[in-house]
This record gives C-alpha cells, structure tokens and sequence, in this order.
C-alpha cells in the first residue's frame, strides 16, 4: 500500500443540516443532507459522484437510487461504527485504480429518534446466548472490558471520568456539539448509574445525524474548492464479533493491526502526530486504543487525558469536536471523526483550532473493540 | 407464569447438545477431536485449528468471573429480572468464555472482583429450556 501514500485526497466534507434530536426528519433525509453537504465543500456535483460507500442499513444501492444516479462502484462493509473509516482505505484503492473518480462515503442513522429505520432483531449468537441474561445495547458489553481492564491494570473510575471532563472542554469550543456546559469528574461520578462502570456521562450521546466525506485522486484534487487533506495511510481489521471471543479482552488486535498497517503506509511514528480523533462511544475506549495502537503500555492510556496534554492548548489533542461524548453519535460515528480530522488539517476550526496541524491520526472501533479502522490524514505530502 | 427472561432464539441446530444438556443440568462443551481443545459457542469447525471433528462433553461448571457489570436498569425489553443484576463473563476452566448471570452475591462492585472463583447453577425456565447461570464456588447454600 505504500505506493499508494498521498495518491489520493479528501476534498469534501460536511455534516447534515442539523445534529440533535430531529424526529421531523428520516434517516434518510439525514444521509442525503449530508452527501449534498460535503459534495457542496468539495466545490463538485452530485452528478460528479461515481462511486458510493457506505454502512448499516442503507446500502450503496438506496442511496444511489435516493441521489438519482448510477454509481460504477459501490462498497457496502459494515462491520460496525468504524466501518467509514475503513472504506477511505477502500475508496483509496478504488479511486487509486480508477474503478471510480469521485468516491463519497457516508452516513446518516436517526439514532435518537428511529425514523425510518428498521426495527433491529438478535441474531443467533446474541439472541441465543446473550439476551436471556439481560445484555441488550454496547454499555452492557464494553463495561466488561472496561472492569477488566480496572483489574487488570489498577485503572480507576476517576482515569475514566477525566476522559469525559476533556472532551467536554472541547464541546465547549464546538458551536455543532450538543453538550457544551463544563463537567468535573466528580459530575462524572455522580450522574446516574446505568451499568457498573459506567455512570451516564461515561456513555456516548444517542443522537440523529449525517455525516459524509468526498475523496478524489490527487490530481484532481487541486481543481477542488478547499484545500486537499491527503490520505497518508490506512489501515483495518477484524477480530470477533462476540466479546467472548476477544482474545485478549483488555487490547484490541484489531486495533493494533489497523494502526500497524496505516502507520507504515504513511510513513510515520506516534510522536509525528499532532492531533487524534479516537471513537469514544465510552470512555474507556479512547485510552485502550491508544494503549492498542502502541502509543503506550497497557494500563498507561489513560494518563493521555490529564489537563494539558488531550485538552485544548495541550500538547495532543484529543477528539477536538467534543467526540460521541459530547457532540454527536448517531449509532455508527466514525464518519464524524474523519470529518474533525479534515476540518482541523485545513485550519477551518475557529476556537478550537489545534495549531500547526499538520499529521492526523483517525482511529475507530466497530462493535466491542471487534474491529477498527485508522487512517493517517495531513494538509502536505 | 410470565418469563422473567426472554427465552434464547433462534436454537440453532449446532447448538442442540448443548440445550439438550442444560435441560439435564449438564454444561456440554464442544471440543475439537483434533487439537483437544473445547470452545463455545458451538460451530461446525474449530476455532482453534480449523478442524471439522468435533465431540461434546460434560464440563465440570467451574470457573472464574473473569468480567461483571452491574445492571441498574433493564437493557432489554423481555429481560425483567429486577435491578441492579450481574452481568457476568465466565471463564470455564476447560477454557471457553461465556456469558451469564452472576447470582448469590450482593450485587456491589465493592464485593464482587473479577477472576473469583464460580459454579455453575441450573435456572429451569420452561420445560424445554434451561439456563446456565453462576454463583461462587461453595458460596450461596
């Protein structure tokens, strides 16, 4: 894949119209927003548009047929929330080999307030061995890893809560972030208790959104209305679908694969990064990725999110759109965080602009740490 | 009787020894004839080294909480077990992970720590089904 570092560059991105709690909208008025959005950023067409990905329950099929054209290449890989990220690798390639030359991957769920969606059913595996027992939705599933992680490591409730205290700070520079109002940890620890670890301000938001990101090869993205954030690296994996079968309950193979893959594609190592944008539909997630990616030891992750490091005008910043904690999360995020991304290397942040941007680092999980999905982002080759 | 919890569907057809079993209060494993190894859930080839000769046995019903959460809430419509609950993760010593209840505890994160030692308890709920669940080991009588 080293060949193909740089050849290819994000050129548009852009959210739906509105972010929130929107019951006077559909699902897939959410998805269509947001591709006529970001392909507006981009300074390009609808009709420029060739080659659709996206995940969860529309395929690229309806949203072709929604937009009234006919795209020659389509991906439809839905592992999970970090499934966007892991198809700018498969836009790379596509938009590399010419199988397509304006690749649009996105997104839209009503999350919040299910319209038009379709109804969600077990399957065998959790319907035949999880739900009799009362597991039903992800805080009943990541709090396992994150207990153990506790054990394991000596991590506390109070590592945890900090990760929400930082996010929340970047909210509060985020005009689109639904949560904006400063937290301290002890708010963390007293907000209601859903699952042991987790108190309310542990858990994601549930939102309605759109997201959508437009790619094109480098070359022609010099014609396109904003500057070009190049795709340095890419990288993806999966490990289990169960949390039965993560191998190692407390670190991400996946995780570790996806960033391995991406880092050596692009070229680069930790320290070259100067902004992060992690899934945090936890908060136990961010600092386990960093630990999976290799930023860190496992059991150190969470000493990233202390005042003056992942805050703002800290060292590395964290998840500067105020991430599913705190800005938006729909059900599947990841689109969001590459928007961020794009967003921060372009320099368009306005108060919560990281200075001298110039390497992102985009890592996202899809399911319980089960897959993932990174990307390395910069403004220069 | 209303179910406190919803019953497991589908049944698949692999999974058929092993809901034989509980109905007979045996945790049956499967176990690859190959590499020796047991495994859950049950599959036609094994996870472990791809072989397709897989046996059942009787698993002794001890193991360790490897994980837990505390339930405050019901997450699940057909599940009404009163709050708070453990969500448990076991460890089986033959080696396999699985998802349970932990019960005969106080459900408090200050009394519960993962890798404690647990048996298994069989929960009847209907003729036809009967669930696994976990106490700690010698504890509960």
């Amino acid at each position: 894949m080293k060949e193909l570092r740089n050849s290819v560059c994000i050129v548009g991105v852009e959210e739906s119209d509105e972010l929130g709690t929107l019951p006077h909208k559909s699902q897939l008025t959410l998805h269509v927003e947001a591709i006529r959005n970001a392909v507006r950023d981009a300074g390009l067409k609808i009709s420029d548009v060739d080659g659709i990905f996206t995940a969860g329950q529309h395929s690229p099929a309806t949203i072709g047929e929604a937009l009234g054209i006919v795209p020659r290449y389509v991906d439809g890989t839905t592992v999970g929330g970090c499934s966007f990220i892991i198809m700018v690798g498969h836009a790379l390639v596509a938009l590399h080999h010419g199988l397509c030359d304006v690749a649009v991957v996105c997104h839209g769920e009503s999350g919040r307030s299910q319209v038009g969606v379709t109804p969600r059913r077990d399957t065998a595996i959790p319907g035949q061995y999880e739900a009799p027992f009362g597991f039903g939705g992800a805080s009943t599933m990541f709090g396992m890893i994150t207990t153990r992680h506790m054990h394991e490591h000596g991590t506390t409730l109070e590592q945890w809560a900090q990760v929400a205290v930082s996010t929340r700070q970047w909210a509060a520079l985020n005009p689109k972030a639904k949560n904006r109002e400063p937290i301290t940890i002890a708010d963390v620890l007293n907000s209601r208790l859903v699952c042991y670890p987790f108190n309310l301000l542990n858990i994601c938001l549930v939102t309605d959104a759109g997201g959508a990101v437009v790619l094109t090869r480098a070359d022609r993205a010099k014609d396109c209305a904003k500057k070009p954030v190049y795709v340095r690296g890419a990288g993806e994996a999966t490990e289990h679908v169960s949390l039965t079968q993560m191998r190692n309950l407390t670190f991400s193979e996946a995780t570790r694969k996806s960033g391995d893959k991406a880092l050596v594609m692009a070229g680069v190592d930790y320290k070259d990064f100067n902004h992060i944008m992690l899934y945090d539909a936890f908060t136990s997630g961010p600092p386990i990725m960093l630990e999976s990616l290799g930023f860190c030891k496992p059991g150190e992750g969470v000493s990233f999110f202390e005042q003056g490091r992942s805050t703002p005008g800290g060292s590395l910043p964290i998840n500067t759109n105020g991430g599913g904690l705190s800005y938006t999360h729909s059900g599947m995020y990841g689109i969001f965080p590459i928007i961020e991304a794009t967003r921060q290397l372009r320099g368009e942040c306005g108060a919560r602009q990281v200075p001298k941007c110039r390497v992102s680092l985009v890592n996202g999980m899809g399911g319980m740490l089960s897959a993932a999905g990174t990307l390395v982002l910069s403004n220069e080759k | 009787m209303e179910l406190e919890r919803p019953l497991p569907q589908p049944i698949t057809p692999e999974a058929k020894p092993y809901w034989d079993g509980l109905r007979e209060q045996k945790l049956m494993l499967p176990r690859c004839r190959s590499c020796r190894r047991a495994f859950f859930y049950p599959r036609v080839v094994c996870p472990h080294c791809h072989a397709s000769d897989i046996e059942w046995f009787q698993a002794s019903g001890r193991g360790k909480l490897f994980s837990f959460e505390i339930g405050y809430q019901s997450f699940n419509k057909a599940f009404k077990v009163k709050p708070p609950f453990v969500l448990a993760m076991i460890e089986l010593e033959e080696g396999p992970r699985l998802m349970s209840n932990l019960i005969g505890i106080e459900p408090d994160p200050k009394k519960i720590h993962c890798d404690m030692p647990v048996e298994v308890v069989f929960e009847k709920l209907t003729d036809e089904i009967t669930l696994p669940l976990f106490r700690p080991a010698g504890g509960a009588r």
